[in-house]
């Protein structure tokens, strides 16, 4: 357990490094000058240069690229180009909005997607399953942004069920996390009905009905632990498609995460804050990934990491 | 027929009701919306559409505008006066203004505040407009720590040399990055200070979520009496532009601080219900089309001019919705100097042709149309690609980000005609000089420049040096008459194609109150905070 542990953080660290170093040399690449950016339009030649220097522009891409990861091991993610203000400040305020928004999503998707799926793996080609299904199917291929404003306007304009953004009170979260859930409910639905299908078709299945027990018992006790392991990983995954789908719900919602943050510092290209949340991303990313593979033995005892 | 009597009786109780009510009230708070942070609230470094107004309301300036004009008036000075040549400029402060920390402002901060933002550690994008100062170089080139040509005679007295005239210093002195801020405070912060901002303004900081919202309270020491009338502002930031029109429309937001998006604009605008609430203003903005006149065939006088009658302007109007007015000239009509009475050239498709023949291009000609790529940029550069092929012009189009758009717009072989539209220009003061040197004058038409048809004519500039060497109040309306004549000769050379002036649109809920030019305000952009008030 314990080497394998290690070998899967070593992996986690070879992976941040990688990530970091692409972002790095894709901005390097790009062909806008933040000095430019920053001097503004009146600013003389000299001046640009002179913004150039302080900020470290000049220097070749190996030693901006060295001085990043000096200031990181330091835990000094840089300041921000546009804002001026601490790159860790400006994620550390909006992260745990995010973490909430990501946490409550995922919560729903797991309810609505489950709760779905086990109704379509029972009442399997039936109408009810054809409509479940195609709900589903609906959910994950819908565009998050017109979802999100047609959320908005019939739950928040129209019915006035739910408040049209803002932040801090329980309620406030309901309407994005609903949106997010009942948009990727469908991959768990999916998921979660065809595995259940395989094991209803086991013996073991067959045997527990047989010696009496009722179906819910059934259900709960022997199909679903067996028909979950899918769903586990996928929650891993699923961490790092909300780092991305967070941008349109933070910003149709007025959601202060750290998608808006994201979107705006691309737009200006205020490169160490695109590099700072790539960078926090990509962490969560691989902590989600590697808490999944932790907890996966948990459940199925028969995955044995050490044969791994 | 009485029926119409009656509901002009019941209209005129209405407009006498209303025009009672036009006295404003004091108290309150306003709810305003942005959709993009408020990056920063440091005068000398802020410089976008959310913070500009929002830091001349914290932060106070010598000169400051009329409410809802481009007049100039005093505002941390009493008084000043302008040497005869024109090279000194003498403020006499007034006394007891004090900044939101308690202590009085004296020249001293005038003094500091303006060597900050010339400073290039401070890296201020408007350091450059500080240029005329005496000893300006020898600060940028980190010879010297202070400005030679700022000097403080007194607490109370505040003098000014400049290398020469110059006719806009005083718009100068009112732009944000001559606000004045106290040293310690800055000094306290550090590079914080634009998240911690202490000057002078009718409003102080309140509260600041990152993030989230910023909240203004009055200050209740505020020199200027009687302002402002609302008693705090709060800004919610990260506000989607429709959703915030959808919450103003429920009594959750006042101002919608991003204007209508285009999408929504022509249904609000129909919406009898809605239409009352938006306040339509001028923007000293002009969109054009630079023909590069250094570069074959738009070199030749004739080529420019048939590219000007080629092209309908009335109907790129229509694709952004009507959201701008046709231009025939560069400057905005609502800036001094524009000429209302000139024609500009018309749109003449078979005169453009004739013109091509005369000029040797009866079959027309190809050359490249650069663009930035974001909507409806694309498609305002396609309606002139089938204007132009209409006369045998074949445009090819290159849509790109904008920075590359900016680069490739000041080389000598590239970028034959580029559509300014989403990277230039508006106005950062509201004087005709804004609209000429880099953008037309001869010290823009280098790399890295604005000037992108590369336009440089000698006599103008001589001319435009002339106009801005008038400092003095009384030769105002002779400059701005010199200023007109130098913008209307500019067309006579062709070198852009002005196409349209924006317009901007601010919504407003019903309760808010303060006449409507507060809410386009040209200076104060996007709204006047000061003086709007809560019914």
């Amino acid at each position: 357990m314990l080497a394998f542990m290690t070998r899967r953080v070593l992996y986690s660290l070879l992976i941040l490094l990688g990530v970091t170093l692409i972002t790095y040399l894709l901005l390097f690449m790009l062909p806008a000058d933040p000095a430019r950016q920053i001097a503004g339009r009146s600013a003389t030649p000299e001046v640009v240069e002179n913004i150039r220097h302080q900020l470290g522009l000049d220097l070749p891409f190996y030693q901006q690229y060295f001085n990043y990861l000096m200031g990181l091991l330091h835990g000094d993610l840089g300041r921000s180009f546009i804002q001026r203000s601490e790159v860790s400040e400006l994620i550390g305020s909006r992260l745990a909005p995010s973490l909430q928004l990501m946490g409550m999503g995922i919560l729903f998707e797991l309810i609505i997607g489950i709760g779905l799926g086990i109704i379509a793996a029972l009442k399997r080609d039936s109408f009810a399953d054809r409509l479940l299904m195609a709900f589903s199917f609906i959910g994950v291929s819908s565009p998050q942004f017109i979802a999100a404003m047609l959320f908005l306007y019939f739950f928040a304009v129209k019915l006035d069920w739910f408040p049209m953004g803002g932040y801090g009170e329980f309620r406030h979260i309901l309407l994005p996390a609903l949106t997010l859930g009942l948009l990727g409910s469908g991959w768990y639905s999916r998921m979660v009905r065809s595995s259940m299908i395989e094991v209803l078709h086991q013996d073991f299945i067959r045997t527990a009905r047989a010696k009496g027990l009722s179906r819910v018992r059934v259900v709960f006790r022997h199909v679903l632990p067996n028909a979950i392991v899918p769903v586990i990983p996928m929650i891993g995954i699923d961490i790092g498609i909300f780092m991305g789908g967070l941008v349109v719900v933070e910003s149709v919602f007025g959601w202060p995460g750290i998608g808006q943050l994201a979107w705006q510092a691309i737009q200006q290209v205020d490169i160490p804050v695109i590099v700072g949340v790539t960078t926090v991303s990509a962490v969560a990313i691989v902590l989600g990934n590697l808490l999944a593979d932790l907890v996966i033995p948990l459940v199925d005892p028969r995955i044995d990491v050490k044969k791994h | 027929m009485r029926r119409k009597a009656l509901s002009l009786a019941v209209a005129a109780t209405l407009f006498a009701g209303n025009l009672l009510a036009a006295e404003p009230k004091t108290g309150g708070e306003a709810v305003i919306t942005y959709q993009n942070d408020i990056a920063t609230l440091d005068p000398a470094i802020g410089y976008d559409w959310q913070n500009w107004s929002m830091i001349k309301s914290l932060f106070n300036r010598l000169v400051d505008y009329k409410p809802g004009t481009t007049e100039l008036v005093p505002s941390l000075a009493e008084n000043y006066t302008i040497s005869d040549d024109g090279t000194e400029y003498t403020f006499t402060l007034k006394k007891g203004v004090k900044f939101h920390n308690g202590r009085e402002m004296k020249a001293s901060d005038v003094k500091y505040s303006l060597e900050r933002t010339v400073n290039p550690k401070t890296q201020s994008p408007g350091a450059g407009f500080f240029s005329s100062i005496q000893g300006y170089e020898d600060m940028t080139s980190g010879k010297s720590q202070t400005l030679s040509g700022v000097t403080t005679p007194d607490d109370y007295t505040v003098k000014i040399t400049l290398n020469q005239p110059n006719a806009t210093f005083l718009h100068i002195m009112a732009i944000n990055f001559a606000s004045v801020v106290p040293k310690e405070a800055v000094e306290k912060w550090g590079a914080d200070f634009g998240k911690h901002p202490v000057g002078s303004g009718a409003f102080e900081l309140a509260e600041w979520k990152l993030g989230q919202q910023v909240v203004f309270k009055k200050n209740s020491n505020y020199f200027q009496p009687g302002v402002p009338y609302v008693d705090s502002i709060k800004f919610e930031i990260g506000q989607d532009p429709t959703v915030s029109l959808m919450r103003l429309q429920k009594g959750e937001v006042d101002i919608a601080g991003d204007g209508v998006p285009p999408a929504q604009f022509l249904q609000f605008k129909n919406n009898p219900q809605q239409k009352d609430l938006m306040v339509i203003g001028d923007q000293l903005q002009t969109g054009y089309l630079t023909l590069k006149t250094t570069l074959p065939p738009f070199d030749k006088l004739e080529v420019r001019k048939a590219v000007n009658m080629a092209i309908s302007k009335e109907r790129i109007v229509r694709i952004i919705n009507g959201r701008a007015k046709p231009a025939n000239q560069p400057l905005p009509p609502a800036m001094p100097g524009y000429d209302a009475a000139f024609k500009g050239y018309p749109y003449d498709v078979e005169g453009a042709k004739k013109l091509l023949a005369d000029a040797g291009f009866p079959n027309g000609f190809d050359t490249e149309l650069y663009v930035m790529n974001t909507d409806p940029q694309p498609r305002i550069a396609q309606s002139i690609q089938q204007d132009l092929a209409k006369v045998g012009i074949r445009a090819q189009i290159k849509s790109l980000a904008q920075a590359n758009v900016i680069a490739a717009g000041s080389e000598k072989d590239k970028a034959a005609m580029v559509w300014s539209g989403g990277m230039a220009w508006i106005a950062d003061f509201p004087d005709p000089s804004n609209f000429y040197g880099p953008i037309l004058g001869c010290e823009g038409a280098v790399a890295g420049g604005w000037n992108w048809a590369l336009y440089c004519n000698k006599t103008l500039d001589a001319e435009a040096k002339r106009a801005d060497s008038m400092a003095k109040p009384e030769q105002q309306a002779e400059r701005i008459a010199l200023w007109k004549k130098i913008f209307t000769d500019v067309m006579a050379d062709a070198p852009w194609v002005p196409i349209f002036n924006e317009q901007r649109f601010t919504v407003r809920s019903a309760r808010m109150g303060g006449d409507d030019a507060l809410y386009v305000d040209p200076v104060h952009v996007p709204v006047n905070y000061d003086y709007i008030w809560v019914k």
